[in-house]
């Protein structure tokens, strides 16, 4: 392991003081924090708008004539409004504030899928999806009659093409797929696959957990019906996220849940539901973490989200080089286009004794099987050694994360 | 100096012997003929064992073996366990369950039940006590004892 070269990335890594979590020692070294993919730190920036806001401004939203409560509906809906051209989102009607990717996965499952599908008709996923990906497709196949069919993967941890496009039917009524994996770090072809869906009809559902915080994102270039991210993997507040959709689709959708915000007028004979996007906005929401999402946004923007997308590239490089150069590490996912997740083997020690040993060193990965055990199962794996890049990272951490591997191969050896 | 020490802790945590039943487990394998038997299931970690015991007519332990995956502390810790509660009587057996369970999620030693039993060689398992996030590996072994000799089909997990 050589620490003679330079810190490099700066420039874009000078924004890392921004982020207070990551200045200070833990176990008496120097945090090095590299689980970004399970979920992000925040800037200064967007814990003082979340600080701010408690202090000043809160108050329920869309339901006041008093002064806070407008100030607390000035800020939420302009944090959709941020959202909304953020993703270039033709209407901020399309944008549906969520919990998180989970939800807006659930929603599209049992609002979109489950009055329409019946037996016979398919659901198509590829085996590189998330659990939230997979989960709310088999309870609507379950609850509908339908079928849930699975694209493979290949050994470098790309969608078999092939075999996606194959499964391609009229009968598949939704493909849910993901933008970049979780596991692996696969950034799929989707330009490629939504234009092959779209012959046959299907209705498209991405993923964009991982794909949000590392890339720039137009939903109307990608040509999809549905895209789901969250706020907590994007530098912002857990308990956050979004549902982008169709305009036309979202119309003609049923709420997803009832309760207050989401009615225009009930009477216990008849309810009229609120407009897009509130008829899926049931209930209080997370308004001070919606606020501090659009705050994130703000932080994304002014780092510029090419820079972002470069700096990852750059630095994903450098850590797949310098793992492969430790003796014994077996890089798992080495696809063609990858996002800066990657996954490792070191000999045939178990991730988790691995995570302990770093975890000692200061260094912070994630193990295990990431919330996709079908692609633990397709390596033959038990789970993996996950490092993943923000922007705030740079090569000195990855040098960091070699050296503590070098030490976990002694103890082990 | 920082350095050192860190690096001791770690080896309190992967001693020699942990190390050592981690790469050959002990009584590794099925019992075809078992009469008690429980899964474990640590779904955090994605630890999984069965566990397989023997008990005769006086309700002595006379065999145990386990199968599965998982971090070096938990197939350590079962490995342990088959050489511990072999020969033991069940009370004894479950007995071992409670003093480990209890010496690893306490900071004292918890010295309570089978003084008759000796435990020693589970001491190096007592660096986990450290290391709360992996306690359940250790202990995970035991639960599945626990719940085997509760019943003769089971599945134990650590939540
Ligand atoms: C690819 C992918 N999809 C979905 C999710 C679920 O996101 P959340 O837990 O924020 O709903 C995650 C988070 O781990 C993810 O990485």
């Amino acid at each position: 392991m050589s620490q003679t070269q330079a810190t490099f990335g700066t420039g874009i890594a000078q924004c890392r003081s921004d982020f207070p979590a990551l200045d200070q020692d833990v176990n008496g070294h120097r945090l090095v924090y590299l689980d970004s993919a399970a979920s992000a730190q925040q800037p200064a920036a967007v814990i003082d708008a979340v600080a701010r806001y408690q202090r000043n401004d809160h108050a329920n939203v869309h339901r006041g004539v008093h002064t806070l409560s407008h100030r607390a509906t000035e800020l939420y809906e302009g944090a959709r409004d941020k959202l909304c051209a953020f993703i270039n989102a033709s209407n901020r009607a399309e944008i549906v504030l969520t919990s998180g990717t989970t939800e807006a996965v659930n929603l599209v499952a049992q609002s979109f899928c489950r009055p329409t599908l019946s037996a016979g008709d398919q659901i198509l996923i590829t085996g590189l999806e998330h659990h939230s990906n997979i989960v709310p497709w088999q309870l609507v196949c379950e609850q509908t009659g339908a079928e849930l069919i699975v694209a493979d993967i290949d050994d470098d941890g790309d969608v078999n093409l092939e075999h996606l496009f194959a499964l391609m039917s009229e009968r598949v009524k939704l493909l849910g797929i993901g933008h970049v994996s979780n596991a692996l770090g696969t950034i799929n072809p989707l330009a490629d696959i939504i234009a092959q869906a779209r012959q046959h009809g299907i209705a498209v559902l991405v993923d964009g957990a991982q794909g949000v915080p590392h890339m720039n994102i137009d939903v109307q270039a990608l040509g999809c019906d549905f895209y789901a991210f969250s706020g907590h993997k994007m530098f912002g507040p857990t308990g956050t996220g979004v549902l982008w959709g169709r305009e036309a689709l979202l119309e003609e959708m049923p709420p997803y849940q009832g309760g207050g915000d989401m009615i225009l007028e009930v009477s216990f004979d008849n309810t009229v539901f609120n407009e897009l996007p509130y008829k899926f906005e049931a209930g209080t929401p997370n308004i001070a973490g919606v606020i501090g999402l659009g705050t994130a946004v703000d932080y994304l923007l002014s780092v510029g989200m090419d820079s972002i997308y470069e700096h990852e590239k750059t630095l994903h490089a450098y850590l797949a080089s310098q793992l492969a150069s430790v003796d014994g590490v077996r890089l798992i996912g080495t696809a063609k286009h990858q996002a800066s997740v990657q996954s490792f083997m070191l000999n045939d020690i178990h991730p988790h004794d691995l995570g302990t040993i770093l975890d000692h060193q200061g260094v912070a990965i994630r193990t295990g099987h990431h919330c996709a055990m079908p692609v633990m199962k397709r390596f033959g794996l038990p789970g993996t050694a996950r490092a993943s890049l923000g922007l705030y990272n740079n090569s000195d951490d990855v040098d960091h994360l070699v050296a503590a591997l070098e030490k976990a191969r002694q103890i082990f050896a | 100096m920082n350095d050192t020490l860190q690096k001791d802790e770690l080896r309190e945590l992967y001693r020699e012997v942990i190390l050592d039943h981690a790469r050959k487990p002990r009584n590794f394998g099925r019992l075809d003929d078992a009469t008690h038997t429980a899964e474990g299931i640590n779904p955090l970690c994605g630890d999984k064992l069965r566990l397989y015991l023997i008990v005769d007519a006086e309700q002595t332990v006379v065999s145990v073996g386990f199968e599965g995956s998982g971090c070096a502390i938990s197939m350590a810790s079962a490995s342990l366990l088959t050489e511990t509660v072999t020969r033991l009587s069940v009370e004894d057996a479950d007995a071992c369950f409670r003093t480990v369970t209890q010496r690893l999620t306490q900071a004292n030693d918890g010295a309570s039940a089978t003084q008759e039993t000796d435990l020693s060689r589970l001491r190096a398992l007592d660096g986990v006590r450290e290391y709360p996030s992996r306690v359940k590996c250790a202990t995970l072994a035991w639960h599945a004892l626990h719940a085997a000799l509760k019943q003769s089909d089971s599945k134990a997990t650590t939540e």
